[in-house]
């Protein structure tokens, strides 16, 4: 049980009410992954072929992704011939241990790169519908919070609302929006906001763009256009890329961050929406196809609910029964 | 992508039992493996697979696909078929209430695109169907989600009923449709807000809604990129409120959209519509049929075939065959078969269409131009018969001629002339190869075959 022991410590020098949150908002993935765990345990008793089938359809309901499945599984499968494990029950944390390892697979840093007492500027993509504008409200929030003089940028001109939407965000947090008419050059905005943000002295420039689907070519191209714009402005900008992922889109999401990717560089991910009966198992399918970091995740609609993506937080989440089962275990 | 179609995952098994006389049941297990994986690829829910796949084996176990002598032919076409039926036959009508004004409910998770679905059933059913609807902002939690229905409203001018956000949307439902019985609207849409189908508080909402105003019709609206969770969502309005059918939205991506299916499955209603676009007027009727296609990732073959058979003259095919076995072909064969071609409609169109075109290098991003066919035939027809007949002839001078007497620039002469060569190589080196393997037939074949 040591790695879950390494676990525990690691997380139990943040704060409660983090950890919480990740229990919390990770609840209804947790309650039916780990459900479902137990159960296979309990049904198969004997690693056989059977079980790994079983476990294999596990693993795909959570949208983990057929092919990081099928590495997945052939690694259980190596582990449980050389380790000699022939009991279901023994496997089980050689399970969680390998999903994590995957999760953590590298220790990069998924904190956000924000300059010192320089502009940073984040530009926010996706697909429609995913929360993008929501996102940029609540970390709006999170920097405001943290003392930041933060500007939104209405990217969005496109979709009829999309700019009274970040406007409503803009009140609510306390903080500026740079805007033209709907239908304009969304480029131009950026200029603008840029521009504007250089006046001010804003820390943060907050950038929406319009939802759009990464095989419409045009609308990537535009997307480029409006990141070169930024880049003209300030050099090294835009210092972050978030890509924002919905954590109820299937293997979709694969390509939604490879396209986005090769058109905006991507620098991140924020999975939101991961409050709902989605397992966000692509969270793993992502780690292990694409270099893409998970900076941020959406756990919630408040404005609160917009937490850090920490791996062990996430595991801890998804296997908090699993760990206290296995402590009990080792206690006995 | 990671993604393969049907077709080119069952290629491996075929190629190891093309030499053994018989399938065996083994080998079917083995197809089948690849059936599940190509559904799970798609993001068809696992447990809709699994009866799925028991369902095909059944008739592949059988006599149909043992005994035929193309059995990955056979399993696609048992697949397909059997995908089609699940996905059910014909697509539907939207409903219309015995006594106006009909009432329809749109409801879903947040980001399905329920307000833009809004304003295009709005848009359908005006100009299709010449009705009057009445569109009612009834999302009062998400920021200027009523400003967007009123700006939707405004592009089509068409009216939409608002209270703003400080009503609530029982009331507003209420209000509604009491104004829609006013001023004689005989449709009356309302958008609901998004929300998580496990939160309690906000699902008692649309049942009170739903008590209310009697809905004819609940269209859940599906985001056709969802991956397992389909099923869940589904299920829980579905439990909930008893809905009547589904519209899949953002169906334009490049999604294989399983989802599709596992909603069917679960809540046995039809896919009534199906959202292909941004615009106001992007709203489709569902075709299940090409849905069980793109599921499978093989491109609407069917079609293509059913369009090269009802296109292609046999008896010219045939001539054609024996010509490019013996590399015996001229430039008037050519634009004999360029003209088959073209016949079958837009190019793009047909390219579409062929499995696992979308995928190929190169070809995804082309824009296949119609126009460059009229070139080619342009300078084909500038020919002289001798010319047509023995390339070689073409020097300079006339190349000069042909591509004035075309309208076309001797750089697309000269390539044209060019790639014929290389063709007639191609199809001498082919003949070659055949004439040395001596037994097997030529012409045309599918990849899976």
């Amino acid at each position: 049980m040591s790695f879950f022991k390494k676990l525990k410590e690691k997380i139990t020098g943040q704060t409660e009410s983090v950890t919480e949150k990740f229990k919390d908002g990770l609840t209804k993935t947790r309650d039916s992954f780990v459900g479902k765990m137990n159960d296979l345990v309990k049904n198969y008793r004997k690693v056989d072929e059977e079980f790994f089938e079983e476990l294999e359809d596990i693993l795909i309901s959570a949208d983990v992704g057929v092919h990081t499945v099928m590495d997945l599984i052939d690694e259980l499968k190596d582990e449980a011939r050389s380790r000699n494990i022939s009991e279901a029950v023994d496997i089980q944390p050689v399970i969680s241990e390998k999903l994590a390892e995957l999760l953590q697979k590298s220790e990069e840093e998924t904190k956000l790169n924000i300059k010192e007492n320089d502009l940073t500027v984040i530009l926010f993509v996706g697909v429609n519908g995913v929360g993008k504008t929501t996102t940029i409200g609540k970390m709006a929030h999170k920097f405001k919070e943290e003392g930041k003089n933060v500007l939104l940028a209405a990217g969005d001109t496109f979709r009829a609302g999309a700019i009274e939407q970040l406007e409503v965000w803009g009140e609510r947090v306390g903080v500026d929006v740079i805007k033209q008419q709907a239908g304009s050059d969304p480029a131009a905005v950026m200029f603008d906001a840029i521009q504007a943000a250089k006046s001010r002295q804003a820390d943060i420039l907050l950038c929406d763009t319009a939802g759009r689907l990464q095989n419409k070519v045009n609308l990537m191209n535009e997307l480029a256009k409006v990141k070169k714009v930024i880049t003209r402005e300030i050099p090294d900008a835009p210092h972050e890329v978030l890509l924002v992922l919905d954590a109820t889109t299937g293997q979709n999401a694969m390509s939604q961050a490879k396209t986005f990717g090769e058109a905006t560089d991507v620098s991140g991910i924020v999975l939101t929406k991961l409050d709902g009966t989605a397992k966000g198992g692509i969270v793993l399918a992502i780690r292990h196809e694409l270099d893409i970091p998970v900076k941020f995740v959406g756990l919630g609609e408040g404005m609160d609910d917009l937490q850090e993506f920490q791996a062990d937080q996430y595991v801890h989440g998804l296997f908090a029964d699993v760990l206290e089962q296995g402590e009990k275990a080792a206690e006995e | 992508m990671a993604f393969e179609g049907l077709a080119e995952r069952l290629q491996g098994t075929l190629n190891r039992i093309r030499g053994k006389g018989k399938v065996s049941e083994v080998d079917v297990k083995e197809m089948m493996r690849e059936v599940r994986l190509a559904l799970l690829e798609a993001d068809v829910n696992f447990k809709v697979v699994k009866e799925f796949i028991s369902k095909v084996k059944e008739r592949a176990v059988g006599q149909e696909v043992l005994q035929s002598l193309t059995p990955g032919q056979q399993i696609i076409k048992v697949v397909n078929e059997e995908l089609t039926a699940l996905m059910g036959g014909e697509q539907s009508k939207i409903a219309v209430a015995s006594k106006p004004p009909t009432v329809v409910m749109m409801v879903g998770l947040q980001g399905a695109g329920k307000t833009t679905t809004t304003g295009k059933l709005a848009n359908h059913l005006r100009k299709k169907h010449n009705r009057k609807p009445l569109m009612v902002a009834a999302d009062i939690y998400r920021p200027a989600a009523i400003k967007q229905l009123e700006t939707l409203g405004k592009q089509l001018d068409m009216p939409v009923f608002s209270m703003g956000d400080k009503v609530s949307p029982v009331e507003i439902a209420k209000n509604a449709l009491e104004k829609a019985k006013e001023d004689h609207h005989d449709y009356v849409l309302i958008d609901t807000a998004g929300r998580l189908h496990v939160d309690e508080e906000l699902m008692g909402e649309l049942d009170q809604i739903k008590e209310l105003t009697s809905p004819d019709e609940i269209l859940l609206v599906v985001d056709a990129m969802t991956g397992q969770d389909a099923v869940n969502v589904a299920e829980s309005f579905n439990d909930r409120l008893g809905i009547t059918g589904v519209v899949l939205t953002k169906l334009d991506g490049d999604t294989r959209g399983g989802a599709a299916l596992s909603v069917k499955a679960v809540t046995d209603t039809p896919i009534k519509f199906a959202g292909m676009g941004e615009k106001v007027d992007a709203l489709e009727p569902f075709h299940p049929e090409r849905m069980a296609s793109r599921i499978l990732g093989m491109g609407d073959v069917l079609t293509l075939i059913e369009k090269a058979q009802a296109n292609v003259d046999e008896q010219k095919a045939k001539e054609l065959e024996r010509k490019m076995r013996t590399a015996d072909i001229t430039f008037d064969d050519f634009l004999e078969q360029l003209n088959q071609v073209k016949s079958m409609g837009p190019l793009d169109e047909l390219l579409s269409m062929m499995p696992g075109a979308g995928k190929m290098k190169g070809l995804k991003n082309v824009q296949v131009d119609d126009k460059q066919l009229g070139h080619i035939e342009a300078i084909v027809q500038s020919m002289t018969k001798a010319e047509k007949q023995d390339p070689s002839l073409l020097n300079a001078s006339r190349r000069r001629r042909i591509a004035k007497g075309s309208g076309t620039s001797i750089q697309e002469v000269n390539r044209l002339i060019k790639q014929f060569g290389e063709m007639k190589k191609m199809m001498k080196q082919m003949a070659g190869m055949q004439k040395g393997k001596g037994k097997k037939k030529g012409g045309f074949k599918f990849p899976f075959m």
